[in-house]
């Protein structure tokens, strides 16, 4: 069956506000006391079993959060988040420690079994088309405030590249962790990623050695299971020279009237020659067809291409959350080091969208590409914001930018905000956006040949934002595809 | 002993500018409340900085630092001195409307035999005029709540009142001159221009400076309702003297079906701010909004123009250039709001910077906001340096270096000139441009 009518076939079996990963999991979980404090902040801190070092770092954090405002410059539009009516910390309850999968509570596999994402080696399956025979993925699964699951960690052990949750790492790699952390979003970032610094509570930690292919896709999967509980997760990935890796990011969140705040930090670094690929298929709940719920999803991510000829390319597939708020951008440092971001951004129902980049161009000789994919329905609002600037010395710096919106419907808004800065003549800027709906001409040859309306507008989709899904590793190509589809079901018509 | 030097803050400084030029500022009554009002938002403000996001790049507290006291009206010499500044700008045939230091001067202006369906009266005029009722309305406007505009409602000492009557052709161009003859003083200036349904009529303003005028001010408005039907252009040449500033704003409105062709250049000023807002009122109007930013030494120009496409069918189209040489830095913001109920909107923005030195900056930021579905919309932008191998082309066929750039620059700003329709004013323009290139060397 060809991808689309398949699209269009799964589209029917939902109805028209209706999220796969909606369910809950019933477990039993312990949680921090409500509100947001130093104590919060210790109680964390003591959770995670943290040195003391990692606990001032929080506290100073903490210290100057509160000194800082919310940011209102984004064109999104929510009530004021109570930040002290909200639980900071949430773990499924366990017994001290875990010597295998099977200890991990029952109900958290079935979880993540329904979500379709393998953490049991045996059973990895993970991808629907698989031409070049055997790959896999090295799973960490986050459940709200604590992983609870890395897969195939002895065999990148082999490889020597550490995988393991943040938490861990900050006990066994502590002169890795304070080396690193920070030094890309530090704590006085911004209101978001200080809040973050405070009170992030799991995440994934990667390290790849000089010269090392990472041998598999790292992939890590976040799901908020608790009511009234923020999500901070913190993710640091540092290739060393010559290194690669190839990191996948997938969140889901229950269905549920309030809403969830997430507030994730990502720092990659990426040294001479290194490249990171970083992915990210984001679904949270986006709310229901009234614009009730949702994920506020307010997160920092930022790449440091401090080596020469290193390389940060960022994908995502953004088509979940009520609000989003990112950025991630890439800081070029390096000589010849070059930034990448291809993104699609779908927003539905009473979504609200302000996403975008930031290319810093301050080395020499620095390429960035920004492609940039928006699509509203609905009563959506969907913007592009985005930053290309050359620094006085990033002498031939370049890049190519390019913002298309598509519009659904005339209920929805798009959005483009480009701040393009030069500051010298050797920088070469290309920008470019536009915005149009779906060709009447276009969907009348689609039906005219036997497509159904539907099927028409799938297949014009799908076209808009090709460039963009090449750019994403097979695994998620085909989820995103099929993703696309059902966010945008139920505005055409 | 040392003696601490408190300096006044702009804002104080301010307060005592508006102070002491109360009395000198036509209008009572009403009048005067709308300027207290609106001075009194200023002073709650203050000058724009780059918190302000519309003025992110043009920091005027850091730029201006504070608004210059109010020019004093001119006396004989400096009427003699700025005649001569008007004849070196006389070289098109228009109906001449004269500013001096921010006051009428009729005797350098040429309005003899202004044609009927005009009608024309000064800013001052008007606002003193008693049995007016809505002249308090003369300093008003909904289109923006700048502050610069605030700051120009309160202090404009004159400008000029036209009115071209419905289905008048006019033959000539009004030409309104601003010449400074002061240094370091402040002419503020407001004008307003209502076309009739199916009037055709031309716009032109020139800003320039008498000898020996430095470090002056400029903050002029300029109001323009076109009817129905009718043509409207408008052209612009700013080339004050190169210390001078000059913060000027157009509010545009638009009818029904008509032809709105605008033109600004700014080859003058060590700080320059054009903003123009521009509303469709009614459908199938078109506008043409283009302009060129020739900026060198230390100069700071910034173009910002907001287009509010509030009904459907109606297009736009921007083209704006920058040359940025030395140290200078070129700001373009362009922004394109499509309401919810414009459909068929067809918008195009292209903005393109050349950078002819390692320090000059271009900052472009082409915004489009859209509630519409049915529409097309697009923007460019580009930044880069003069292109070697056409330079090498040129140079291979004997021209020097400097000539090479020139005709290079020549056709770069060229495509943003092609939009003026009437010939003698593109010829103006052009040989504006010339005069830059001349001068660079």
């Amino acid at each position: 069956m060809p991808a689309e009518l398949e699209t269009v076939e799964r589209v029917r079996r939902i109805d028209v506000d209706q999220y796969r990963y909606g369910f809950e999991t019933i477990i039993e979980s312990e949680k921090a006391p409500k509100g947001l404090s130093e104590d919060t902040v210790r109680f964390i801190s003591e959770k995670k079993n943290e040195p003391a070092w990692m606990l001032e770092w929080r506290l100073e954090a903490f210290r100057r959060w509160q000194t800082m405002q919310e940011p209102t410059w984004a064109r999104v539009d929510y009530p004021k988040i109570d930040y002290q009516d909200l639980y900071y910390y949430a773990a499924p309850k366990k017994k001290p420690e875990l010597a295998s999968l099977d200890e991990v509570d029952p109900e958290i596999l079935k979880t993540y079994e329904k979500l379709g994402i393998p953490l049991r080696e045996q059973e990895i399956l993970a991808g629907v088309v698989r031409p070049e025979g055997e790959r896999r993925v090295a799973v960490d699964a986050v459940f709200d405030s604590v992983s609870v699951a890395t897969t195939f960690q002895k065999e990148l052990k082999q490889a020597g590249v550490i995988f393991m949750p943040i938490s861990e790492a900050i006990r066994e790699h502590p002169d890795l962790v304070k080396k690193y952390l920070g030094s890309v979003v530090p704590t006085s970032d911004n209101f978001f990623a200080t809040l973050n610094s405070a009170v992030f509570s799991d995440g994934s930690f990667v390290y790849v050695p000089p010269g090392v292919r990472c041998p598999m896709e790292l992939s890590t999967y976040f799901r908020i299971n608790e009511r009234n509980t923020g999500q901070f997760e913190r993710t640091l990935i540092i290739a060393d020279k010559g290194a690669y890796v190839s990191y996948l990011e997938g969140c889901t969140a229950p269905q549920r009237d309030e809403n969830q705040l997430h507030a994730a930090v990502v720092e990659l670094v990426a040294h001479d020659d290194a490249e990171i690929k970083y992915s990210t298929v984001q679904n949270w709940y986006p709310g229901n067809s009234e614009g009730k719920g949702g994920v506020y999803n307010f997160v920092t991510k930022r790449g440091d291409c401090r080596g020469r000829n290193s390389k940060i390319s960022w994908t995502q597939v953004e088509t979940g959350s009520a609000i989003t708020w990112k950025y991630p951008s890439c800081i070029l440092r390096g000589d010849n080091s070059r930034g990448e971001f291809y993104s699609i951004a779908i927003s539905n129902g009473y979504q609200q969208v302000d996403s975008g980049t930031k290319m810093i161009h301050l080395g020499k000789n620095t390429t960035s590409r920004i492609i940039s994919k928006g699509i509203a329905a609905g009563k959506s609002q969907n913007t592009y914001r985005g930053l290309v600037s050359a620094h006085r010395k990033a002498l031939g710096a370049r890049n190519f930018t390019a913002c298309d919106s598509l519009l659904i419907g005339d209920k929805c808004g798009a959005h483009t905000v480009p701040y393009v800065e030069a500051k010298n003549a050797s920088a070469l800027f290309e920008h470019e956006a536009t915005t149009s709906k779906i060709s009447e001409d276009v969907l009348f040859y689609c039906v005219q040949r036997g497509l159904s309306q539907e099927e028409a507008v799938g297949l014009v989709v799908n076209g808009f934002v090709k460039d963009v899904l090449q750019q994403l590793p097979m695994e998620f190509a085909v989820e995103a595809q099929k993703l696309i589809s059902i966010s945008l079901e139920g505005s055409v018509g | 002993m040392n003696v601490a030097v408190v300096k006044p803050t702009p804002e104080r400084a301010l307060g005592e500018l508006f102070a002491t030029a109360r009395d000198r500022l036509p209008g009572s009554g009403i009048v005067s409340e709308v300027r207290e009002a609106a001075f009194a938002e200023f002073a709650k403000r203050g000058l724009p900085n780059r918190r302000v996001e519309e003025w992110k790049y043009t920091d005027l507290r850091a730029l201006l630092r504070e608004v210059a006291p109010l020019a004093a009206a001119p006396d004989q010499a400096a009427l003699a001195k700025a005649a001569t500044a008007v004849a070196a700008l006389d070289v098109i045939d228009a109906y001449k409307l004269v500013l001096v230091d921010g006051v009428f001067a009729p005797k350098l202006s040429d309005v003899s035999a202004l044609e009927a369906g005009v009608r024309l009266n000064t800013l001052s005029e008007v606002l003193e005029d008693r049995d007016n009722k809505v002249r308090g309305d003369l300093l008003l406007t909904n289109a923006t709540s700048d502050v610069m505009v605030s700051l120009n409602a309160a202090m404009a000492t004159d400008g000029f009142v036209l009115n071209v009557d419905d289905n008048v052709a006019l033959k000539k161009p009004i030409h309104i001159v601003h010449v400074a003859t002061q240094t370091g003083t402040a002419a503020f200036t407001r004008s307003l221009l209502r076309v009739g349904k199916g009037a055709q009529a031309t716009l032109v303003e020139s800003f320039a400076a008498a000898a020996g005028a430095q470090t002056y001010q400029v903050h002029d408005a300029v109001v323009v309702w076109v009817g129905d039907d009718a043509q409207v252009q408008h052209v612009r040449l700013v080339e004050d003297s190169h210390d001078a500033s000059n913060v000027s704003t157009a509010i545009v409105t638009l009818g029904a079906k008509t032809q709105f062709n605008s033109f600004n250049l700014t080859s003058g000023s060590v700080l320059s701010r054009y903003q123009g807002f521009l509303r469709f009122g009614g459908e199938h109007a078109n506008a043409t909004i283009n302009g060129v930013n020739l900026l060198k030494d230390r100069q700071h120009g910034d173009t910002t123009l907001v287009l509010d496409h509030a009904v459907p069918h109606c297009d736009s189209r921007e083209v704006f250039r920058a040359v940025v040489d030395d140290r200078a830095h070129s700001v373009f913001q362009g922004r394109i709001n499509v309401h919810p109920d414009a459909q068929k909107t067809d918008a195009r923005m292209m903005t393109r910077a050349l950078l002819l030195s390692d320090e000059a900056e271009a900052d472009n930021k082409p915004e489009l906001e859209i509630f519409a579905d049915d529409v097309q919309c697009g923007h460019g932008a580009t930044t880069g340096a003069l292109d070697e191998s056409l330079l090498f082309y040129l140079r291979a066929r004997g021209l020097s270096e400097k000539e090479a750039q020139a005709l290079l620059i020549q056709a770069f700003v060229g495509e943003a000139m092609e939009s003026i329709a009437d010939e003698q004013l593109r010829e103006l323009a052009i040989a504006t441009a010339e005069r830059w290139l001349a001068a660079r060397g």
